[in-house]
């Protein structure tokens, strides 16, 4: 996906892709009836539409001519019934083509969304979240178009053009000239109107989301702005970029501007060749004015099939770069799934292998960031992963977690290899919490239940208590039932962690992955996290990426974490006795705060 | 607008023109099929059928002509009308007050200046132009109708009320489906967003399920909305086609009679038919474009509520000391005291900061520490009390100069889509050196990341760019404001994402820019211990201040969160030396 400043352009291909318009178009299959049907009577109306001035030329040649009064009248009822047909034929096509193209895009949505739940942690951490969202929402809308217009459009109007050709040129082959000379100017024009002036209308397209990128940011990063002494700056670079979507427009409507002219010209040339050959070269007399009439209407049917087809490809292109987007993002295979036979893993007690693992990430097969890692731990013990910034801590609690798989070797749980057992059994008998733990917008209530849906409102206020979220939850105006806007919007950093460790605490983990926050919070609420971590702690096996002193002090064992394995291990006393990797980072954390 | 439509006089008079010209050469067509038929065909004038001839094509260059010019104008003159407002709006929005933006949220300004000048551009471009030509389109058409046959005309015209309405009704009701479509978007968009950004923690819970339900519903309404849009659309739409439909076949069954009786000729009758067809577009057409119309109306008078209002922050017309030399010497807030409405937020606060000297600001979240770095850079106005700089009262002194004097790292980093080296240079794109660019970066801890990126300093971050990690930003932002030359660096809470030791390096580079005073907002002990000057707020007051050791020794607020922070430390280091 592009990576563009807002004063560049997105990427932006386009061309004719069979193959994805192949796959789109199959989802019609399902409804294979309904299509047949509004095919049906599209035809019948395009039959309609085209013997319109068939039966006006029979009006004015034999009925008005000749001075036929009731064959008038029956005439014209004729037409008022066709016509009637021809209306309630289309609302009906309509309201199916209505009822299956949005029903066809639900679904693919949902299959789309569906797919990106599986797919691993990686595929989002290298996209912003505002394209991935582009793509269900943006992307799958557009494929609507191509659907629906596919049968509405394509097939209608390429059968209307052929239908008139056919009867202009059986009724008369010489008046049928008039047709020949309009045509050639119509594909002029709309060979500007849509080929040439897509392109610039596309460039536009950019130009006016580079527009909007920076009207974004401007706002939102106003204060930034002031604070830099950036306005003059700032309004400099975005009369800038409006002066560019000037340009753009213009290029793009003198070209398009062309098109309604070259129709006048090509109606006046068709109009005076129709009159010059039916005069000059047919001599045509009063009798046959209908014909002449009949055929002026026809040269006038000419031009919205055209245009609407030349419309339909421009579109088509266009929808079909979504539809690759789509396909693109469908076609993923996720990075971690079930395998084919996997078995739920039973209730487990919490004893944690690594079994010789190497590790490197998928973008990057071949730098290691784990190597020949190998460690057991016990049921209820707690690991304090220690180490700088980069040395492999996260990732191995990534990787009990299963958000990636294991190169080689393997990671244990109660004995069982977790690569053979299913994601869902393992994940809900984990508590994962990581540095940003993410509120969901709606009650506090809802964000504690979490985990647990199906949990009582009883179980919810203990697990509030345990970890001391509930003193300042209860103190709020509407209390469990306040709302809070996503990532927890409208409390603070500390009381955001209390209430997500209120959310992992009522799923009653077995084992506790804790990758503890470096922001600082206040010192009271410091205290209260504190306490909140010992409660977790409490009967579970526990790995903490540990920052906080006292966390670390009081684990069980201490992973030192650098190059690639565990460095040193013990328990905090015979650590510092030792007086290597460890004693050396606890004494530099000492000196910096004495 | 006046000015911009003023400043498009040109383009509107020749677009209005060229609209004349070519609604009087399209009305006079029928009247060359008139004589056509009338002249040539049934009384064989061979001079008048070679004018006919020429006339059509004359016709056809001339509408092409006028249209031309026409749209092109038209089409011009709106953009440039809304491209000035917009620029107008930005810049005014640059200069709007702080407190402005804590009221409003940026979807609602980004909509004025996005959709509402798009508004106002086809108000004043495509749509103005259509809604003028329809008008004199339909006068022109029913003038012309009525000369040709006053009792014939009156069957065409039955029917455009009729059209009217269901136009009309048609655009009402899109109208409404399309507000339920964007109301039920942005509930699923929500639903998407939050699944999106909190993936991790989906994930940890496994609550893909749950997810799917919250989305099923969402989408299930958001495709209920587009349905009924689109059912609305197929019902109505026919019988946009189908009323013309009707009325021509009732033109050339009443005008057949008529001609039939010969009180109207044939040609009366085959231009009679053309221009009933011809009066449906404007009729057609009405309901969408009095919507767009009522649209730009409403975005415009929106646009002006924006531009109306006035920046609470003044500044003297006429600045008396030279305050750029005074700058460089000292800070001093004497006595001050903030309020928004009855709420205190800060209450007595004095300090003096002199040159190349370090305050540190401690307290609890929400006891106005921030507040304090918003009255020096005058986002907000002190409401007693003054601060000075140099001995000037900042309300003294041009708003630039005292942005200028201080240089900030704000606690929520706020990056532009841009370079790293264009995020760094902020206020100073053109003058700035690459050099202090990167010396700035390097300082700021953050060389050796940003040197891994491709493209290094010239990689594109933010929302359309490479994501980066909280810490990163954090390194950038305080890239950004070490590369100013400022007499004031303020860091708050600016390096909660950072690890002690990178923590430990920056403060490292910051203590050696001597010239520099500085202010630390934080919570950590580490971050402020080495300040000349510590101040501790509580409830926007100052409860302690002293020097780290004297506040020890106080065995007050301070001396608890040092404890809480590095008790640990004493007793464990104390047993092992």
């Amino acid at each position: 996906m592009a990576i563009n400043s807002t004063r560049e352009d997105e990427e932006l291909e386009e061309s004719l892709k069979l193959d994805v318009l192949k796959r789109l178009l199959l989802n019609l299959l399902e409804y294979k009836k309904e299509v047949a049907i509004v095919i049906l009577l599209i035809l019948l109306t395009v039959g309609i539409s085209t013997a319109a001035p068939l039966v006006i030329e029979k009006i004015i040649n034999d009925e008005i001519y000749d001075g036929n009064v009731k064959g008038l009248i029956i005439w014209a009822c004729i037409m008022l019934a066709f016509f009637t047909v021809h209306f309630v034929a289309t609302r009906v096509w309509r309201r199916i083509m209505a009822e299956i193209s949005n029903d066809m895009i639900l679904s693919i949505r949902r299959k789309l969304y569906v797919h990106i739940q599986e797919l691993g942690v990686d595929f989002f951490d290298q996209r912003p979240a505002g394209k991935i969202l582009a793509r269900v929402t943006g992307d799958v809308n557009a494929l609507k178009d191509v659907l629906s217009s596919t049968v509405t459009t394509l097939a209608p109007e390429a059968i209307s053009l052929i239908v008139i050709i056919t009867i202009m040129t059986v009724k008369s082959p010489l008046l049928s000239i008039s047709a020949a000379v309009a045509i050639p100017i119509i594909m002029l024009g709309l060979y500007f109107c849509e080929i040439i002036a897509h392109k610039k209308w596309q460039s536009l397209k950019k130009k006016d989301s580079n527009m909007t990128a920076f009207i974004h940011e401007g706002i939102e990063g106003v204060a930034v702005i002031q604070s830099f002494n950036a306005e003059e700056e700032a309004n400099k670079e975005f009369d800038g970029i409006v002066n560019e979507v000037i340009k753009a427009f213009k290029a793009a409507v003198r070209v398009t501007d062309i098109y309604s002219p070259t129709i006048e010209i090509a109606s006046g040339l068709g109009t005076a060749t129709l009159y010059y050959l039916a005069v000059a070269k047919l001599g045509v007399q009063a009798e046959s004015i209908g014909t002449l009439s009949a055929f002026a209407l026809y040269l006038s049917m000419f031009f919205s099939p055209i245009r609407n087809l030349a419309n339909y490809y421009n579109k088509l292109i266009t929808n079909l770069a979504s539809a690759e987007r789509v396909y693109e993002i469908m076609d993923m295979i996720p990075l971690v799934k079930d395998g084919e036979e996997v078995t739920d893993i039973p209730k487990i007690k919490g004893e944690v292998e690594f079994a010789h693992v190497d590790f490197a990430y998928p973008d990057e097969p071949d730098v290691d960031i784990l190597h020949d890692v190998s460690f057991k731990v016990k049921s209820g013990e707690t690991i304090a992963l220690v180490g700088p910034t980069g040395a492999g801590k996260t990732t191995i609690v990534s990787l009990i977690s299963r958000f990636y798989n294991v190169k080689n070797g393997a990671v244990l749980v109660d004995g069982y290899d977790i690569s053979k057992v299913s994601i869902q059994s393992l994940r809900s008998q984990l508590g994962i919490m990581m540095q940003d733990n993410y509120l969901f917008s709606g009650t506090i209530r809802d964000n504690i239940k979490y985990g647990r849906p199906g949990a009582t409102d009883k179980e919810m206020l203990e697990a509030s208590k345990a970890v001391h979220a509930h003193d300042f939850i209860s103190k709020l105006e509407n209390g469990y039932d306040t709302v809070i806007t996503e990532r927890g919007g409208g409390l603070s950093n500390g009381q955001r962690q209390l209430v997500a460790f209120a959310r992992t605490l009522l799923t009653d983990p077995k084992i506790l992955i804790l990758d503890e926050a470096t922001s600082s919070i206040d010192t009271r609420t410091e205290i209260l996290v504190q306490q909140g971590i010992g409660e977790l702690l409490k009967t579970r096996t526990s790995f903490i990426v540990a920052h906080r002193l006292s966390t670390i002090r009081n684990a069980d064992r201490i992973f030192v974490i650098d190059d690639g394995g565990i460095l040193e291990e013990g328990d905090h006393e015979s650590l510092m006795a030792k007086k290597g990797a460890y004693y050396d980072l606890y004494s530099a954390q000492y000196v910096s705060a004495s | 607008m006046k000015k911009y439509l003023w400043k498009n006089k040109w383009r509107y008079l020749i677009g209005g023109l060229s609209l004349l010209g070519s609604t009087i050469v399209d009305i006079s067509i029928p009247f060359i099929t008139l004589s056509m038929v009338d002249d040539v065909i049934v009384g064989r004038d061979m001079e008048i059928f070679k004018r006919d001839i020429l006339l059509y094509i004359a016709a056809g260059l001339g509408r092409a002509f006028f249209q031309y010019v026409k749209e092109f104008n038209c089409d011009m003159a709106g953009c440039h009308v809304a491209s000035g407002l917009r620029k107008d709006m930005m810049k005014h929005i640059f200069s709007l007050h702080k407190g402005y933006f804590d009221k409003t949220n940026t979807g609602e300004l980004m909509a004025r200046v996005k959709d509402d000048a798009g508004a106002v551009w086809d108000l004043t471009g495509f749509i103005g132009m259509l809604l003028t030509e329809a008008t004199v389109y339909f006068i022109g058409v029913v003038v012309c109708m009525l000369r040709l046959s006053f009792k014939l005309s009156i069957v065409p015209l039955i029917f455009m009320p009729f059209l009217a309405y269901v136009a009309l009704h048609l655009e009402k009701r899109l109208g409404k489906d399309y507000g339920n479509i964007s109301e039920k978007n942005a509930a699923l968009t929500k639903v998407i967003e939050e699944n999106i950004s909190g993936v991790r923690t989906v994930k940890a819970f496994s609550a893909e399920s749950l997810e799917m339900k919250k989305f099923d519903d969402k989408n299930a309404a958001y495709g209920d909305a587009n349905k009924q849009f689109d059912l609305d659309l197929a019902l109505t739409d026919p019988l946009l086609g189908f009323i013309p439909k009707i009325m021509q076949t009732c033109v050339v069954a009443i005008g057949g009679y008529a001609a039939i009786k010969g009180s109207i000729t044939y040609g009366t009758l085959v231009a009679f038919v053309a221009y009933s067809l011809s009066i449906v577009w404007p009729i057609e057409n009405l309901g969408w474009m009095l919507s767009l119309i009522s649209r730009g109306l409403e975005g415009y008078k929106k646009m002006t509520k924006v531009l109306s209002v006035d920046t609470e922050i003044e500044t003297p017309e006429i600045i008396t000391t030279d305050a750029r030399t005074n700058a460089a010497e000292e800070i001093c807030f004497d006595n001050v005291d903030f309020e928004i409405g009855d709420k205190e937020i800060l209450k007595g606060i004095s300090f003096t900061l002199s040159k190349g000297k370090t305050l540190g600001i401690m307290g609890a979240t929400g006891a106005g520490k921030s507040t304090i770095v918003n009255l020096i850079e005058r986002f907000y106005d002190a409401t007693g009390g003054s601060i000075k700089i140099g001995g000037t009262d900042i309300k003294e002194m041009p708003l630039s100069d005292v942005r200028a004097f201080s240089s900030v790292v704000t606690q929520d980093v706020f990056l532009f889509s841009d370079t790293i080296a264009e995020n760094v240079r902020l206020g100073q794109k053109t003058s700035m050196d690459i050099k202090t660019v990167k010396d700035a970066i390097r300082k700021a801890q953050a060389k050796n990341f940003v040197e891994k990126i491709t493209d290094n300093y010239d990689a594109v971050i933010g929302e359309r760019g490479i994501g980066l990690s909280g810490g990163q930003k954090q390194r950038l932002s305080i890239a950004r404001a070490l590369a100013r030359d400022a007499s004031l660096l303020i860091l708050d809470d600016s390096t909660s994402a950072l690890d002690t030791e990178t923590e430990a390096d920056i403060q490292k580079e910051i203590r050696e820019k001597k010239d520099m005073s500085k202010i630390i907002i934080g919570h950590r002990i580490s971050s402020v211990k080495d300040a000349d000057e510590i101040i501790v707020l509580e409830g926007g007051m100052i409860k302690e201040r002293g020097t780290h050791a004297e506040l020890i020794r106080k065995k007050g607020l301070y001396y608890s969160t040092y404890e809480a922070q590095y008790g640990d430390y004493r007793k464990v280091m104390a047993v092992n030396e």
